[in-house]
């Protein structure tokens, strides 16, 4: 496995029984640093493949390698932990969790991976201070914003506040699961600008997935998963 | 530490429905706590209504029967003890003290009890309390009386009154000792026993208004004998109904038991209060019991609208497990956040209900005292009340576990997707 694997799927099947796959890939190769899409209606196997990948779900047959480590071989905390360590997600909306603060929202994930709070922490900065400068490089400035409750925030907004979260402690990779459908077109093109701009800054890889092919040419490579997935549709 | 941060931002962010939860525990505890600390109370007063005395004597009968009308004044005695027993027994080398009491007359429906001043140097209630005046003093004159706090209160008597004995305990009395009428000269502070309802005057003021009776009834015109001049018959009693024991030697106790009950000249009956006290209250503890039970249920109830407040939530917040399920939160995690709001939500009633039962307590005391004689203690919490507040927090743990368990299913089959 070369050193600039970021994600590896060999052989993989997923299926709620026998006869019922879902999932059927035989290969997909995701390089450090890349920006790929990966288009696929809904129903598509689009969640699953993102749960495979993230350590959510258990293939029934194959190989998930993510950064080198095969999620096969680890236990179900061990993939939790895993995942908080080094995968940042933003789903299609509502990211954020209505009870907590944005400040609270972006520094979320601290809390559950010491790696990534080392990560964040160092050269003595405090959590507020790092939320507060990945906000301002997203274009959220208002200081204000902060201690605003999360639900109280535009769409476009929220999205923000979510790639913020994704990306604080510097995961080796971020997974968008259709973070712009809820997004009109101009916001949608700005907030790619901010995700590719936050991203190339750490070297971050990008698995993006939507149905919306009017985004794939910001993307090195597109693949699509009716073509990748041997189940049909 | 995190979940628990999470389950109690989670409850801020929905106070509203939160408080109401809380506010339905703590009113459920602190009505079970309430009860208990009343039924703690209403036991000590009961089973302290006498304290400090060693044996009653009274004509043989059963214990209860002599507790009940030689403590609490409640029916009549089958039989006297004659004079001569008493006198008899009093002279043993092991009796510190006695007080004899004489029944069977009622003021307005009150019972007079004739006694001597050994009643109010003597009688104890509640651990040590002695009787206390809250104007006047022990009667002194032949036709003086004493009156207890609820006589005074509920015929608005004050002293210097002037009162009329009936023959016999019926509220309706047709027989006065009208002839004779007593001034009151002492009333007694509360004491939230039998004493408050009755009228105290000397042995010998019982012997005087009865001097002139033969079989039930006042003796004809000639026959009659007026209040002064009765002042300089001899007015010792031929008998009494009962009379309190106090000894000096507790270890005495059994033996001289034994001696009353085996009198030879007269079938004399001794029991020891504190014995019978507590008989008698096992066998009215029933309803204490169904009490409780009832204010348990009303506790269950309460911890049933926390569990139906929970689970309303539950599909609303199948989101927010999944995203803490992408943060890296463990299916464990989601577990420990749902059961710690039921924990929270618990304890916050918890420690709601004691300091509003506290509250209650110190603010309805003085009155519950003064007009009941119920005396309720604002000490701490005894051991068992302890226990009760860990049980209705396990409980609520117990009943938090099912929305937590219901969300731990399904984190592990929803995983990340986020379904709505």
């Amino acid at each position: 496995m070369s050193l600039k694997s970021c994600v590896s799927l060999r052989d993989i099947r997923f299926g709620f029984g026998p006869q019922q796959d879902v999932l059927n890939i035989a290969a997909l190769d995701v390089q450090r640093g890349e920006r790929l899409f990966i288009q696929g209606p809904s129903g598509s196997g689009k969640s699953t493949l993102l749960g495979v990948i993230g350590g959510v779900l258990t293939p029934t047959a194959g190989t998930v390698t993510v950064l080198g480590e095969s999620l096969n071989a680890m236990s179900a905390a061990r993939r939790d932990r895993f995942r908080a360590d080094h995968i940042g997600f933003v789903f299609q909306q509502f990211n954020l969790l209505p009870y907590l603060n944005v400040l609270d929202n972006v520094t979320l994930p601290l809390e559950f991976s010491p790696l990534r709070r080392k990560r964040a922490l160092e050269g003595g900065q405090t959590p507020a201070l790092v939320a507060k400068e990945l906000l301002r490089m997203l274009d959220l400035n208002d200081s204000r914003l902060l201690k605003r409750a999360a639900t109280e925030l535009s769409v476009g907004q929220q999205q923000r506040v979510a790639v913020a979260r994704a990306l604080i402690g510097s995961p080796e990779l971020i997974i968008a699961d259709e973070p712009t459908s809820a997004l009109d077109t101009d916001t949608r093109e700005r907030f790619l600008t901010l995700l590719f701009d936050a991203c190339a800054q750490s070297g971050i890889t990008v698995l993006f997935v939507s149905h919306d092919h009017t985004l794939k040419g910001a993307f090195d490579r597109v693949l699509d998963l009716n073509v990748l997935n041997a189940v049909p549709a | 530490m995190i979940t628990l941060k999470l389950a109690l931002r989670s409850l801020w962010n929905r106070r509203f429905t939160a408080t109401l939860t809380i506010l339905t525990i703590a009113l459920s505890v602190s009505l079970l706590l309430g009860v208990d600390k009343i039924r703690e109370s209403a036991r000590e007063s009961f089973t302290q209504t006498v304290s400090g005395t060693d044996l009653i004597v009274g004509a043989r009968s059963g214990p209860i029967q002599l507790l009940l009308y030689a403590v609490f004044r409640i029916g009549d005695a089958t039989n006297n003890v004659s004079w001569e027993s008493y006198q008899k027994i009093i002279k043993h080398r092991q009796v510190a003290w006695a007080i004899p009491i004489s029944l069977g007359d009622s003021h307005r429906g009150f019972r007079v009890l004739g006694t001597t001043d050994a009643y109010f140097e003597h009688l104890r209630y509640r651990q040590d309390r002695k009787l206390e005046f809250t104007s006047g003093a022990p009667f002194a004159d032949l036709y003086d009386a004493v009156i207890g706090a609820d006589v005074a209160r509920e015929l608005k008597y004050a002293l210097g009154q002037k009162i009329v004995v009936a023959h016999g305990a019926a509220v309706v009395n047709l027989q006065q000792h009208d002839d004779k009428p007593f001034t009151v000269v002492g009333i007694l502070k509360p004491t939230g026993t039998p004493a408050d309802r009755t009228v105290h005057v000397s042995l010998q003021a019982i012997e005087a208004i009865h001097v002139d009776w033969r079989g039930g009834t006042r003796a004809p015109g000639r026959y009659a004998v007026d209040a002064e001049k009765a002042r300089t018959m001899a007015l010792e009693p031929k008998a009494i109904t009962a009379f309190y024991l106090g000894l000096k030697s507790k270890i005495a106790t059994f033996m001289i038991q034994r001696g009353i009950n085996e009198f030879p000249e007269e079938p004399l009956l001794a029991i020891m209060p504190a014995v019978a006290l507590q008989q008698l209250w096992n066998l009215l503890g029933v309803a204490e019991k169904a009490l409780l039970v009832i204010a348990g249920f009303v506790v269950l109830t309460g911890l049933l609208g926390m569990l139906s407040a929970i689970l309303t939530t539950l599909n609303e917040r199948r989101r927010e497990m999944a995203i803490l399920r992408s943060l890296g939160a463990r299916p464990r995690h989601i577990f420990v956040l749902m059961i710690s709001e039921a924990g929270a939500l618990a304890s916050a009633g918890v420690v709601l209900g004691v300091g509003l039962t506290y509250a209650l307590i110190a603010l309805t005391r003085p009155l519950l005292e003064a007009r009941a004689g119920i005396f309720i203690s604002l000490d701490v919490l005894s051991m068992n009340q302890w226990l009760i507040l860990l049980g209705i927090i396990a409980s609520a743990l117990l009943i938090g576990a099912v929305p937590a368990w219901l969300a731990y299913r399904r984190t592990l089959n929803d995983g990340m997707t986020i379904r709505t």
